[in-house]
Parts: C-alpha cells; sequence; structure tokens
C-alpha cells in the first residue's frame, strides 16, 4: 500500500473498527487510536516528502495511477506537493484534536465518531486527488457529514442551520460540477483524449473563451466554503449549532478546501480566466476581510464572532490568491494553515466555556480568568495570535500576504491593500473586546465559582494545536521554503 | 570582535519568562522573585561588557565607531527580499542595552518589595521577563522587520501589564485602549515597512542608512502627492513612533496606562518602551535627514515640539501624581523628538541627536526614579490622589531625598544630569528654529513648575488623616531609588558628544554658557512659583484656577481628548458601522439567501400540485402534450 493511500484506508479502517464497538469508552479509544495513527503518518510524510523533494524534481510527488472508470477516462490519481502535505498535516491535528475535544459526548458517541472520520477520510482524499473526478467524490464526502453532525449533535435551532448548510454548500456544488465539466470538456483542445487529470490538462491550453466563462463557476463553486463574501451567511448559523468538534473541523479543515480547490483547480488549470477575473474577486474578498471584522465587533454569541472573524481571515486568503503573486500566495496557504489551527484552537476554547457555563452569550460571561486559569490563559494566547501577534502563525501569514499584495504597484490594487491591512486593526478590536469581557473584567455571576478545571483530554487537545501555531510563529522558514518550492508551476501559468 | 553572546542578553529574560510562565503556580513567589532579579542581573552584567567592549575596548577605527551585525534569515519573501533576526551593535543600541537593563533591573528589584503578597506576584514577574526580552529585542534589531516584530511584542507586554490587575474594569479598558490606538498607529508603521520594502528592496538598517546608499539617494525617482513616496513612508513611520512614544494626538493611552502597577509605569510607560518611537527615529536618522532634506524630519520637529507643550500644560492640573509623571513624560518625549528633529547630520550639526539620545538616557533614570518614588508614596498612603498627601517628609527622608533629587534633575538645576541633556537640546533648537527653541524655553519652565508642586503637595504641607501612620519603604525598594537618585546626579558628566552622534564619529561639545543661563533662571522661576503656590496650604493656588475658569477646566480635562476619542469609536465605529453591517449582513445578504431558499419552497408549493395521483389530470396534460407538440411540429412543418 502505498503512502498516500493509506490516508484514506485508515479512517475507512477506523470506522469499520467504530463499527464494533459498544460505548463512549470504546468509540472514543478506538477513534483516538486511529487519529494518532493518522498523525504519524502525517509527520512521517513531512520527513518523507523532504527526502523524496530532494531527487524528485516533479511537480507532484508519491504519484500513483489506478483507471477507475475506463469510459470517461476516470482515474484514481493520486500525489502531493507541499502545499498537500502541510495540509495534510493540518487536518491529521484538528482531527486527533478534535477527538479528544469530543472526549466526553454523550449522545450516540459510536455514529458521532463515525461520521466525523468520514469527514476527515473525504478531506484527506480531497488533498491527494489529482483527478478532478475523484476530488469531487472526495469533496462531497467531506461536505456531507455535515448535515448529520450538524443536525443531529448540534445545539439551538440545528435542523435550521444543518439545512442552509447543506442547502448552499450543494448549491455551489452544482455551479462547481459545471466548471469541472467545463474544464473536463476542453481538456482535449490541444488534440489529445478528454482528460480529469489535472497534470495533464495544466499542460493543455484550453481556449481564452472558456477559461472566461468556467473561471467564474468553478471559483465560486469552491469560495462558498471558503466563506467568500457574500456567500458566507452559512457559516455564523452553522458553526453556531455545530457541536465543538464539527466546528473546529469545519472551519479548520473543511472552509480550507475552498481555498485549496481554488488554487488547485480554478488558477491552475484556468489561469487566464484567472488574470481575465482577478479584479472582479480582489473586490469581493477585499470586502470580506474588512466586513467579516466588523461584522464581529457586533456580535454577543462568541460562535458568531469567531464565524464572522473566519469570514474575515479566510477572505484573507482569497484577497491573496487573487494578487497573482508568488509572495501573497505563500502567505495565502500559510493563512490556511494558520486559521486553521487557530480557529480550531479558538472552537475548542469556547466549547470548554460553553460546556461548564452553559452560555455562550458574551454579557453574561465575565472574569473567567479567575477560576478557570489555564483555559483563560490560553484563550488570551489564542486571541493575540488571532490578531497577529508576532511569534505565533498568524503574523508570519498576514506579512506575506501584505508585503506580497504590495508588490503590485496598480494603485487600485494598492488602496486595497491598504484597506486589507487595515483590518488588523478592527481584529484587534473585537478581539480585545472579547478577551476583556469575558475573561478579564469582575466576575459577572457568582454561581459559577466552582467550574471544573481543565481535565487532561482538553488541556492535551489545546496544547496538539497550540505547539504548531507556536512554532511556525517562532521558525516559518521550514514551512514556507517547503511550500515557496511548490508554487513555481502555478507562477509560470498565471505570470 | 564576536559580540554574538548579546544574543544572550535578551534570551535569558525570555527564558525566565517561560519558565515563570509554564510553572506559573508550582513556583513560590519568593523564587520567582529571585529568578527575575537573577535573570536581568545577568543581562545587565553583559550589557555593561558589551558598551566597555564597545566603547573602550574597540573604540574608534579610524575615527568612526563601527557597526556590527550578526543575523540569520527567519523568512524569505523572494531571493533578495528577506526577514533577517540578528543582532546590531551600534552606538545607540548599546547606550539602549545600559538603559533597558538598568531601569528593568531596578524595577525587578523593587517590585520584590512593591508587589510583595500580591496574588500574581510571578505572573507579574514573567510578564517583565517577556517585556525585558522584547525590548532588547528591539533595540538590538537589525532591519526593518524585525524591529516591527518586537515592537508588536512591547506592545502586548505593555497590554498584559497595564491589565495587571484584571478584575478591576478600569485596567481592563486601559490595557485595550493602550493595544489598540498604539496598534492603530503601527498600522501606519507597517504601511511605511511596506513602501520601503517595495522601493528600496530592502529591510536592512544599514543599506538604508546609508548616505550613499540607493536607499536614500534615488529618493527624488519616486513621487506621490507632491512628496517623494520615500517621504511619505517615512512619515508613516513616524506615526508608529508617535503612537509608541504618546505623541500628539496619539498619546491618549499614556494617561490611563498609569493603571497599571507603578513599577510597571516606571519601567514602561517612563523610561523604556514609550522611547521607542523617539529611538525609531533616532535607528532612521539619515534617511530622515538626507530624504527631501529632511522634510519628514521637520514634522518631526513640530509634532514633538507641540507635544511637549500640550501635556505640560496638562500636567499643571492634573490631581493624579502619577498621572502628572504621565503627562510630564509625554513632554520630555517631545522634547527627544523635537531635538532630533531640528538635529544636522556631521559633526557638531548632529547635537540635536546627540541630545535627544543624552536626554533619553537621563530621562530615563530620573522619570524612572520619579515614578518609583510615587509608587513608594502610594505604597504608604494608598492613594495616588495628591489631596490625600502632604508632609510626607518626615516619614519617609529616603523618598523625600531621591524624589527631590529626581525633581531637581528633570527641572534642570545645575549640576545633575538633567541641565546637561536639556541644555544640549536647547542648544540644537536654538541653532535651527528659533520658534522650537521657545517652545523648548517655555515647557523648561513649566515642567520645574509642576514637578515642584507635585513636590511640595507631597512632602510638604500639612499632614493628611493618616489611617495609620506612613512608613519608610522597605529596602528593596529604597535601594533602587538610591542607585537612580546616584545616576541621576552624575549622569550628566558622561561624555555623551564623544560617544553618539549620527555621523558616529564624534564631536566636543562646549556649554553655551548664556543658553545655560537662560534655562536655569527659566527652571528656577518655575521653582519659584511652585514654592509660592504650593509650599505652605494657602488658596493661592484655587484663586488663579477659578480665575482662568474655562482655560482651566479645558486642561483640567486634557482637552477633552478622551471625548473626541470615545464619540469617535462608540457613535462612529460602533454605532455607524458596525451596527449597520450587522444589520446588513442579517437582513440583506442573507435574507436574500433566504429568500432564493424560500421561493423554491413557494415555487415547489405550487408546482407539486401537478403530481396529483389522479388519472384524469395526467391524462389530461398527456393529451395536452401531444396537441402542442403536434402544433409545433405542424408549425414547423409548413414552414
Amino acid at each position: 500500500m502505498d503512502i498516500l493511500t493509506l490516508f484514506v484506508i485508515i479512517p475507512v479502517l477506523t470506522i469499520v473498527a467504530l463499527v464494533f464497538t459498544k460505548g463512549l469508552k470504546q468509540a472514543r479509544l478506538v477513534s483516538m487510536v486511529g487519529s494518532i495513527i493518522q498523525l504519524g503518518m502525517a509527520i512521517n510524510l513531512v520527513f518523507a516528502y523532504f527526502k523524496e523533494r530532494a531527487i524528485n524534481k516533479e511537480i507532484m510527488v508519491f504519484t500513483k495511477d489506478y483507471v477507475w472508470f475506463e469510459q470517461f477516462n476516470i482515474h484514481y490519481t493520486i500525489g502531493v506537493d507541499g502545499i498537500s502535505v502541510a495540509l495534510l498535516l493540518l487536518t491529521a491535528i484538528i482531527v486527533l484534536a478534535g477527538v479528544f475535544i469530543s472526549w466526553k459526548i454523550s449522545d450516540l458517541p459510536k455514529e458521532f465518531f463515525i461520521s466525523l472520520l468520514v469527514l476527515a477520510s473525504g478531506v484527506y482524499g480531497f488533498f491527494i486527488s489529482l483527478d478532478l473526478f475523484t476530488m469531487f467524490v472526495f469533496y462531497e464526502i467531506a461536505v456531507i457529514p455535515m448535515y448529520l453532525l450538524i443536525g443531529i449533535w448540534g445545539s439551538g435551532p440545528k435542523e435550521y442551520s444543518a439545512m442552509k448548510l447543506t442547502l448552499m454548500l450543494m448549491g455551489a456544488s452544482a455551479v462547481l460540477l459545471v466548471g469541472i465539466l467545463g474544464i473536463y470538456f476542453n481538456s482535449n483542445a490541444d488534440g489529445g483524449a478528454l482528460t480529469f487529470n489535472i497534470l495533464e490538462i495544466a499542460q493543455v491550453n484550453i481556449p481564452f473563451e472558456a477559461q472566461k466563462l468556467f473561471f467564474p463557476l468553478t471559483f465560486v463553486g469552491f469560495a462558498v466554503l471558503g466563506a467568500l463574501f457574500p456567500f458566507h451567511t452559512w457559516s455564523p448559523d452553522g458553526h453556531a449549532s455545530a457541536p465543538t468538534a464539527v466546528s473546529m473541523l469545519h472551519a479548520g479543515v473543511l472552509m480550507k478546501l475552498g481555498g485549496y480547490g481554488i488554487f488547485r483547480i480554478a488558477m491552475f488549470l484556468l489561469p487566464a480566466g484567472a488574470i481575465y477575473w482577478s479584479w472582479f474577486f480582489i473586490i469581493l474578498a477585499a470586502i470580506g476581510v474588512v466586513y467579516g471584522a466588523f461584522g464581529a465587533i457586533r456580535q454577543t454569541d462568541l460562535k458568531y464572532i469567531n464565524a464572522y472573524a473566519s469570514v474575515s481571515h479566510l477572505g484573507l486568503v482569497l484577497f491573496a490568491l487573487m494578487t497573482l503573486n508568488k509572495i501573497a500566495w505563500n502567505g495565502a496557504i500559510l493563512q490556511s494553515l494558520s486559521h486553521g489551527l487557530l480557529t480550531a484552537l479558538f472552537f475548542a476554547l469556547i466549547g470548554m466555556i460553553y460546556g461548564r457555563t452553559h452560555t455562550r452569550d458574551i454579557s453574561k460571561l465575565g472574569g473567567m480568568m479567575k477560576i478557570l486559569p489555564f483555559i483563560g490563559a490560553i484563550y488570551v494566547i489564542t486571541g493575540l495570535a488571532y490578531l497577529g501577534l508576532p511569534g505565533f502563525s498568524g503574523f508570519v501569514a498576514e506579512m506575506n500576504i501584505f508585503v506580497g499584495a504590495f508588490e503590485n504597484p496598480d494603485m487600485f490594487q494598492r488602496i486595497l491593500t491598504v484597506l486589507v491591512v487595515s483590518s488588523i486593526v478592527i481584529t484587534a478590536v473585537y478581539i480585545l473586546r472579547l478577551v476583556g469581557k469575558i475573561m478579564m473584567g469582575p466576575l459577572v455571576t457568582n454561581d459559577c465559582e466552582n467550574l471544573p478545571k481543565a481535565t487532561w483530554y482538553e488541556k492535551t487537545g489545546i496544547l496538539l494545536l497550540l505547539i504548531p501555531i507556536i512554532g511556525m510563529g517562532v521558525a516559518p522558514l521550514w514551512l514556507s521554503d517547503m511550500i515557496q518550492e511548490s508554487l513555481q508551476p502555478f507562477i509560470q501559468g498565471v505570470l | 570582535m564576536n559580540f554574538t553572546y548579546v544574543i544572550l542578553i535578551p534570551l535569558i529574560p525570555l527564558l525566565s519568562f517561560l519558565v515563570l510562565g509554564i510553572f506559573n503556580k508550582k513556583i513560590k513567589p519568593s523564587v520567582s522573585g529571585y529568578l527575575g532579579v537573577a535573570a536581568l542581573s545577568t543581562s545587565t552584567a553583559l550589557s555593561f561588557y558589551t558598551a566597555y567592549q564597545y566603547f573602550f575596548a574597540i573604540g574608534k577605527v579610524n575615527g568612526v565607531y563601527q557597526t556590527f551585525v550578526e543575523k540569520t534569515t527567519w523568512m524569505n519573501f523572494t531571493d533578495t527580499l528577506a526577514i533577517d533576526m540578528g543582532i546590531l551593535i551600534d552606538p545607540i543600541s548599546v547606550m539602549m542595552l545600559i538603559v533597558v537593563s538598568v531601569i528593568s533591573l531596578m524595577v525587578h528589584i523593587y517590585s520584590r518589595g512593591y508587589m510583595k503578597g500580591d496574588d500574581g506576584y510571578t505572573r507579574f514577574f514573567a510578564f517583565l521577563g517577556l517585556f525585558s526580552f522584547s525590548m532588547f529585542g528591539l533595540v538590538l534589531a537589525t532591519n526593518l522587520f524585525q524591529i516591527y516584530i518586537f515592537w508588536e511584542l512591547v506592545g502586548v507586554s505593555s497590554f498584559l501589564l497595564i491589565g495587571y490587575y484584571y478584575t478591576k474594569p478600569s485596567a481592563v479598558s486601559a490595557a485595550k485602549k493602550a493595544f489598540i490606538v498604539t496598534r492603530f498607529a503601527d498600522l501606519g508603521f507597517l504601511v511605511g515597512i511596506l513602501i520601503i520594502g517595495y522601493y528600496t528592496g530592502t529591510f536592512d538598517f544599514e543599506t538604508l542608512n546609508n548616505p550613499e546608499g540607493s536607499a536614500i539617494l534615488n529618493w527624488a525617482s519616486t513621487s506621490f502627492i507632491g512628496l517623494s513616496v520615500i517621504t511619505w513612508a517615512l512619515i508613516l513611520i513616524f506615526i508608529g513612533g508617535a503612537g509608541k512614544s504618546a505623541m500628539f494626538p496619539l498619546h491618549i493611552w499614556l494617561p490611563d496606562a498609569m493603571e497599571g502597577p507603578t513599577p510597571v509605569s516606571a519601567l514602561i510607560h517612563a523610561a523604556t518602551m514609550v522611547v521607542a518611537g523617539v529611538y525609531l527615529v533616532a535607528r532612521l536618522f539619515p534617511m530622515y535627514y538626507f530624504v527631501e532634506d529632511g522634510f519628514a524630519l521637520n514634522i518631526v520637529a513640530y509634532v514633538g515640539a507641540f507635544s511637549s507643550l500640550f501635556a505640560a500644560i496638562i500636567a499643571i492640573t492634573q490631581t493624579d501624581i502619577k498621572r502628572v509623571l504621565a503627562f510630564s513624560t509625554m513632554s520630555q518625549l517631545g522634547y527627544m523628538m523635537l531635538a532630533l528633529g531640528v538635529s544636522g547630520y556631521d559633526g557638531h550639526e548632529g547635537v540635536g541627536y546627540m541630545a535627544s539620545m543624552f536626554h533619553l538616557f537621563t530621562h530615563a533614570m530620573f522619570k524612572a526614579l520619579l515614578f518609583l518614588g510615587a509608587g513608594s508614596v502610594i505604597h504608604a498612603v494608598h492613594s495616588n490622589y495628591l489631596k490625600d498627601m502632604g508632609g510626607l517628609r518626615k516619614y519617609m527622608p529616603i523618598t523625600n531625598i531621591t524624589f527631590l533629587i529626581a525633581a531637581l534633575a528633570i527641572s534642570g538645576v545645575f549640576p545633575l544630569s538633567g541641565f546637561w541633556s536639556k541644555d544640549e537640546i536647547l542648544v540644537a533648537a536654538f541653532e535651527h528654529n528659533k520658534l522650537i527653541y521657545g517652545v523648548g524655553v517655555f515647557v523648561a519652565g513649566l515642567t520645574a513648575f509642576y514637578m515642584f508642586r507635585l513636590y511640595f503637595g507631597i512632602f510638604w504641607g500639612k499632614d493628611k488623616q493618616y489611617k495609620h501612620a506612613p512608613h519608610e519603604s522597605p529596602i528593596s525598594m529604597t535601594f533602587p531609588l538610591m542607585i537612580l537618585a546616584f545616576i541621576s546626579m552624575v549622569g550628566g558628566f558622561i561624555p555623551f558628544s564623544e560617544l553618539i552622534t549620527p555621523d558616529k564619529a564624534g564631536f566636543e561639545a562646549h556649554l553655551n554658557i548664556p543658553l545655560a543661563i537662560v534655562a536655569t533662571i527659566v527652571g528656577l522661576t518655575g521653582i519659584g512659583l511652585a514654592y509660592v503656590f504650593y509650599k505652605k496650604e494657602n488658596d493661592l493656588a484655587d484663586r488663579f484656577s477659578n480665575a482662568f475658569g474655562v482655560f482651566y477646566k479645558w486642561t483640567f480635562n486634557k482637552f477633552y481628548f478622551d471625548e473626541i476619542y470615545l464619540f469617535v469609536t462608540k457613535n462612529i465605529i460602533f454605532n455607524r458601522i458596525a451596527a449597520p453591517i450587522a444589520w446588513f449582513d442579517k437582513k440583506v445578504v442573507d435574507g436574500t439567501m433566504e429568500g432564493i431558499g424560500n421561493k423554491t419552497v413557494v415555487i415547489s408549493e405550487k408546482i407539486k400540485g401537478i403530481q396529483s395521483g389522479k388519472v384524469q389530470d395526467y391524462a389530461f396534460g398527456f393529451i395536452a402534450g401531444v396537441v402542442i407538440l403536434a402544433l409545433v411540429f405542424i408549425y414547423l412543418w409548413t414552414n
């Protein structure tokens, strides 16, 4: 079995094992073991990748190809570059942390963990695929369990939120499918056979008219998942109703599929379309950055604040992609990783606070630092990391994006860049408002004086996320170099 | 010469921060105090060793102090543009090492007494370690991005320490205000860095500051709204510096920052972090001076002079002793800025630059001393307000004497340190800009007046009704006072003009006797007036404030700047921008999506009747369809 396919096999095996478990204890143990193996594999993959990269200068390494549907030339083609390796590692970390955070889930634990791992396997599959069709299948596998996870284990108006989220994402998938088919039917433009293989299509000169038509479809299809303004409204409701681990996975990993898909499919395969449309989507992305940040200022529910913050931070990813600049692209990938870790950590902490106080309304919370020192301290650190403090991952990503975006001497883009840079102040406003209100200040009520302290599994989950955040922030060189190397083929298309 | 060991100066406090932060509750308070002091003592010893090596063991080579740089790549943007991390050893960074390490060590020692018995004792020392690390990193930075990184880190340490009493709402809001206001200023700084990076292709100080380098020589090749783009960048960078150094109109966070524990005010908000803005301009001085004939530097001068005057006026009316000192700090920072602003580059022309750094040094010492003395007083009477104090000289002799020395030093009385540095500033201003010189002299008088208003109010006059008799602070607190008082007395005799000049060559400074006499007379007049007003209890001050009614009220309320900012944030940002956006998102954006969903439901409701299950309906539909198709075919056929 090759090193990549295992990323799909292991979750499937874990799911099979889960079917035979009884009760919470067995279910979580099996999920934990499965996720630890995944993380081990992901770490191993990083080392293997460096070793392979030293001798193999192909765009993708560890490639494998199996024919799936001969008639339509659909293959199971896999392979990775630095970008997908980094995202696979991110996924493995967040899935494991999510298992720890769900340690005490009481309703239908077996089914919960099964759904969680189905989602994970879809994400893994998406990141290793090099075939448009296979990629799309994995994409759907990742998105669909979300409906069950929110609808069954959620809180508040969960049916409504689950429905809204699923319908909007399905609508986007439909648009995306049209885009993908459009690419497929133009993949013989140079006289070859129709193909879904990304690397092969990248060599084809798809006619400009087709690129112009299918780029926006593909872009929007993915960007809905990446919370592009004005298609972001599923996210606040969805996150607010989702159980903690699902929010973590969804915001941490699933939303990254959007940016990754845009980069790997829309921009890589339709470069002329990307150049043609960049002015338009860069405006939407820039609006999203500022708009999301302002939106977060007024919210009172912890999860809503985080959801709007995600709109702002992921807007930054889309903005960076649309600047069509190598440094900014590097920043976009770093921001995807950084935001994934940070937002997962934030949702984990919110879940811990909610689990103890049974409220997410910030007006009912205050002075939590006194009662929950560990959670409080981590919350403050996470907040500071989120607003882009040096020493944490967010700073590294943002600086790449800003420096890259500024490289374009076009006045219009400069103005947008300055606008986007100014979001760091707005971010500081809502983060400090949050930290100041719920962690600092006087206690709001006295009945929360004896809340339980953080448990070992909560601490493990937190540290799993925090360590890479700090690692990326303190020593970004190896990661950013690994990503930069892999950007080369994209540049040739667009620049 | 190998200066690699200098990296230990920031790293040791970082280690102390990590140990104290991670094992917080597991460490006994007494141990954490000693740990912090030990870490800073090591850094201080290393700083002095570095200074000795740099200024004396190596000294000048060909009449010029050398610059030593050791760096490593931290992150690559492109093959040529990267962020480096490293250490830069030159006269001002070595001087700053001394300032930061001495003050930080004194504050560490002092805090062992001042913070005794506090709940978060270990946390306090951890944060002090974090701050010291960040501040050392800032002064040693080799490039713009590194200084920005540590700039943000000192900002966050300041946030954490202002909000140290985090259950107090006023402390929390002060911490937030400080962070957000400086962050807003840093936005300018960051955009400035981006511009510099793009147009010069480097962030490196050495390359940028080279008077023959392309960054300086090519300033005229770009322009934007009538000025060189580089000038704009320098102005934006100065905005960042103005935010940190509490220049008008970004000063509003500094008085509120006094909510933090007093040792913090002494360390961060008087002696070290707030001078970062001055340091930044000094660091980029060749750029400021040469680009567009010092256009940006003129702005620095005027902003500095105005802030200096503005703050000194407000300081006169404040009743919270720490706030008086805060405004005094702002005023003195303005002094340093204006000195930089009027400075030239070569030889004796660089007297402003030299004076600014000189004043930075002496001010750090006597202002830290004033704050620590104020802390000692607050410790004794448990109040920040002047009305609760009086006659304390009998109870607190050491605090009294050291405070007096500091007050005399800041008032510029011969031969204390403040006299020398202030004199050089006035010389520089006199030679370049008479208006600024006038402001400087006037501010010197005001300074002497409000300082002695404070001094007489605290230590003289009648005893107040103290709950229990005030007593002198423990030795851990008075020892730093005595050390700082000693430096404040003799610090003026350090030959700064030999050591620190823009061209690094040094020059021979002479006391300008007439200007010194003018300044001394003005200072003594200020002290004399304060003596008349405040030495004994009388109603002279009240009569005056009544006579100046409106003006007094405006001054007392700090010219309502807090209110203006509050209006902007509360009414404009929160209510006029954020609230409509939240509404728009809910009603319009989400509403559209919901509308699409609901419309689908409505349409399907309407058309679902078609699938009724009645055979007649289907039969009708079938026949109708056939007829329509037939008609279409016939129509097409006939054409």
